[in-house]
């Protein structure tokens, strides 16, 4: 077996080279390699028996081949590697089926023609980071004028009355705002979290939305690194963004589903 | 500065500092005719009083409390413990403990004229003054029988939430050559109006904040420290609504960084401005005496407003926690006045403008140990780039000669800091450090060039402000969104209502033994 990679892989590979959905593997350089890059520490002293600990893992982990690459001692008793190997687990990747925010997104121009001509007055969007949270970076990047990454902040729409409550709102507090602002939706952010603080947080929003019987009045939304649509749905939302979502990804759902439902009723 | 490298016109500069000290002189008006629970409660500590109740309030809560349910708040602390002790000749921790059972008895509660009162705690102000004070001593005699790492020190978090734990991580930053450990306080600890007590094996997103923690973290540290012969700076927070009370708890057990801004508990903890500024005073004076470095906050301007159209206000800002510190004692050597390397990555030439902004701030506050903050707002999950991120961070750190470098981690964004992320941070930063070491002292910048061009622009803009602050006044500016793109009322947020206006018989010598006394 070779132990080390070096420059140039000397490997037998004698795998089958064709992509098929239905088993599909990570990719180094071939298809079908199996290639996976993976690196941790072990609670114990460095030296061999450390390294042979890590690659006796990484076949636990379903991988041939298992390499350590590097490994170093990070303080007496604590040792780190990176490490390769070739993953033996395939995925079918044609029956994979992910809940997805279903509206088309439009910039910040397109929203509010679209609120314009559809709804003829400006929506309403409570938005706070609950709980100890307080980290605003999530919110601030939704709500300030200036937004993030180019995407402008719903704040700059003109169609859209923005109200940012900041960090560390009770879920109560934000509830009695939104009634009083008689808002379309509620963003919740939730950006730093520790043991799952964040769902129980999440959770206990939607308890009261529902007790005061407001539920159906608005939409509720949330976002964070850590929140997902498919976690979203879940937990009670009628959608979730997580990262590499902006203003105007928030901003379309909101408009075409507040459209979608005004229609239904 | 004769030798500046940008140029800079330091007319423009002390003109700067002069509209900073006159907006700080206003405040300072404004804040000696008050006081607040946080206030009074550090005096408690100073007397002596700390433990909890049965129902685990800590006393100098009770005690404090207690006084402001009587409505005597106004006559301080002190002087009601004065008042208190002399009859029976009891401490101040069994005043507290008594009140604590209900057997203080008010009524009897003694009228000395102030100057009396303060004459019968002189003794137990003159001990705690010592305490501090022998601190401060270990601390000066550590660093000279061990040595310490050069500047920039490199700084690292840790955040495991269970003090013991946080001591392994601190060791091992230490061992891989961290020169300062800050412990990450448990989340939303900052609005809480009492220091918790006892050690903290559970806590979110970081570690309390208490004197048992201090001194079990304090520990480790000297251990450390006396095994890799390097002395280890340790780190933690006086912000929040117990600025002054985590600055004396840090005092007794010899803290060496303490991060303490004038103005972050109202911009980012929407905690009333009174309050934070009545506060940061006293908190300043025992960091100033105990020899803490402080540590200010304007890198968070730039995670909610732009880096680049909002530089000025950190210096401007800068500029004003100088003033206040200055005027509650602390040394310009003892002053890490806060920026950051925050710029969007894919803005062109970012890294010139970084690197002449933090010349800028340099050569403005020559003597502080300016501390410096790594990217956090465009960290994106994708650790290879953000370890780059960190690598050009750590190269304007050392090219510009930063005091304090507080470490970016390649892992910013996903969790709090792994034991191998501290590593490859410290692997980073000494890498850099090593092959750029005298880069400072070889480059020059052009004349006329974009860096000595941007260093002038926000110079400039960072005067118009201040101008513009001094006119209508520190508190009008916060309200009118000057700082950070956030605006805050006079009368708004939390914690109003632990200010009072001090009365005729107000006492707290400590104001001035802390101003002259070093």
């Amino acid at each position: 077996m070779i132990m080390s990679g070096g420059l140039y892989s000397t490997e037998v590979q004698d795998f089958d080279k064709a992509l098929d959905l239905t088993k599909v593997k990570p990719y180094g350089d071939t298809m079908n390699d199996g290639k996976v890059q993976l690196s941790f520490t072990l609670p114990v002293p460095e030296g061999p028996e450390a390294i042979q600990a890590a690659k006796q893992l990484l076949r636990s982990m379903g991988m041939d081949n298992p390499q350590v690459v590097f490994s170093r001692q990070l303080t007496p008793g604590f040792t780190f590697f990176n490490c390769y190997g070739n993953l033996q687990h395939t995925v079918n990747f044609s029956t994979i089926h992910v809940p997805k925010v279903e509206s088309q997104v439009m910039d910040m121009c397109q929203v509010d023609e679209y609120i314009k001509e559809h709804i003829g007055r400006k929506l309403v969007m409570v938005g706070a980071s609950t709980g100890t949270d307080a980290h605003t970076v999530g919110i601030d990047a939704i709500m300030n004028m200036k937004g993030y990454a180019g995407h402008y902040g719903l704040e700059r729409y003109e169609m859209i009355e923005a109200h940012n409550l900041g960090s560390q709102v009770a879920n109560e507090e934000l509830i009695a705002r939104a009634i009083e602002l008689k808002a379309d939706a509620v963003l919740v952010s939730q950006t730093v979290t520790q043991k799952d603080i964040h769902i129980t947080n999440l959770s206990e929003l939607i308890e009261m939305a529902e007790a005061e019987g407001i539920r159906d009045r608005m939409l509720l939304v949330c976002g964070g690194p850590r929140i997902s649509h498919e976690l979203a749905k879940e937990l009670g939302y009628d959608a979730g963004f997580g990262v590499n979502t902006y203003a105007c990804d928030v901003a379309s759902f909101v408009a075409q589903e507040y459209v979608k439902r005004k229609m239904k009723t | 500065m004769s030798d500046s490298k940008l140029g800079l016109d330091f007319k423009k500069v002390e003109g700067a500092r002069k509209m900073a000290g006159d907006i700080a002189g206003q405040v300072q008006r404004f804040v000696e005719n008050y006081t607040t629970v946080a206030v009074e409660r550090t005096l408690c500590r100073l007397m002596g009083i700390d433990g909890v109740d049965s129902d685990g309030i800590p006393l100098p809560n009770l005690l404090v409390d207690k006084l402001k349910e009587k409505g005597i708040l106004g006559d301080g602390v002190l002087y009601f413990l004065g008042n208190a002790i002399y009859p029976g000749g009891k401490s101040p921790q069994q005043i507290a403990e008594d009140i604590s059972r209900g057997t203080y008895d008010f009524s009897h509660h003694q009228t000395l004229p102030s100057s009396d009162a303060g004459e019968v705690l002189r003794p137990l102000i003159e001990q705690s003054v010592s305490r501090i004070r022998a601190k401060r001593l270990t601390r000066e005699q550590s660093i000279e029988k061990l040595g310490e790492g050069s500047r920039p020190y490199l700084y690292v978090i840790v955040a495991t939430g269970n003090i013991y734990e946080d001591a392994v991580q601190a060791q091992a930053a230490a061992r891989q050559g961290a020169d300062i450990i800050a412990v990450i306080r448990t989340t939303g600890q900052s609005l809480l109006d009492y220091v918790p007590y006892g050690a903290t094996t559970e806590g979110f997103g970081g570690t309390f904040a208490t004197q048992e923690n201090f001194r079990i973290m304090r520990k480790a540290l000297d251990q450390v420290g006396e095994e890799i012969g390097r002395y280890i700076r340790l780190c933690n927070y006086c912000s929040g609504l117990c600025m002054p009370e985590i600055a004396v708890m840090g005092a007794f057990e010899g803290l060496d960084v303490m991060l303490n801004d004038a103005l972050y508990g109202i911009l980012f903890r929407d905690i009333n401005m009174q309050r934070t500024l009545i506060d940061q005073y006293f908190s300043r004076m025992i960091n100033g005496f105990a020899g803490v470095i402080i540590n200010t906050g304007e890198d968070n301007y730039l995670t909610t407003a732009d880096a680049y159209e909002e530089a000025h206000t950190v210096l401007a800002s800068d500029f004003i926690n100088e003033q206040l510190a200055l005027i509650a004692g602390i040394p310009e050597e003892q002053m890490g006045l806060g920026h950051a390397f925050e710029m969007d990555p894919d803005l062109e030439n970012a890294f010139l403008y970084e690197l002449a902004q933090a010349q800028m701030i340099r050569e403005i506050f020559p003597r502080a140990p300016l501390k410096y903050m790594p990217p956090t707002k465009f960290m994106t999950g994708n650790i290879f780039r953000g370890h780059i991120q960190d690598a050009l961070f750590n190269l304007a750190g050392i090219w510009t000669g930063q005091g304090i470098q507080l470490l970016g981690m390649p892992t910013e964004a996903i969790h709090t800091p792994f034991m191998s992320d501290r590593y490859l941070s410290i692997e980073n930063a000494r890498y850099i450090f090593t092959s750029f070491r005298n880069i400072g002292q070889e480059v020059e910048f052009k004349k006329d060039g974009m860096i000595r061009k941007r260093a002038a622009e926000v110079l400039n803009k960072a005067y118009d402000l201040l101008e513009k602050v001094k006119e209508e006044g520190l508190f009008t500016a916060l309200e009118k969104g000057y700082f950070a793109n956030v605006r805050r009322s006079r009368q708004g947020g939390k914690g109003l209502d632990g200010v009072t206006r001090k009365s005729s018989l107000y006492l707290n010598p400590y104001i001035e033994l802390f101003k002259v006394n070093r």
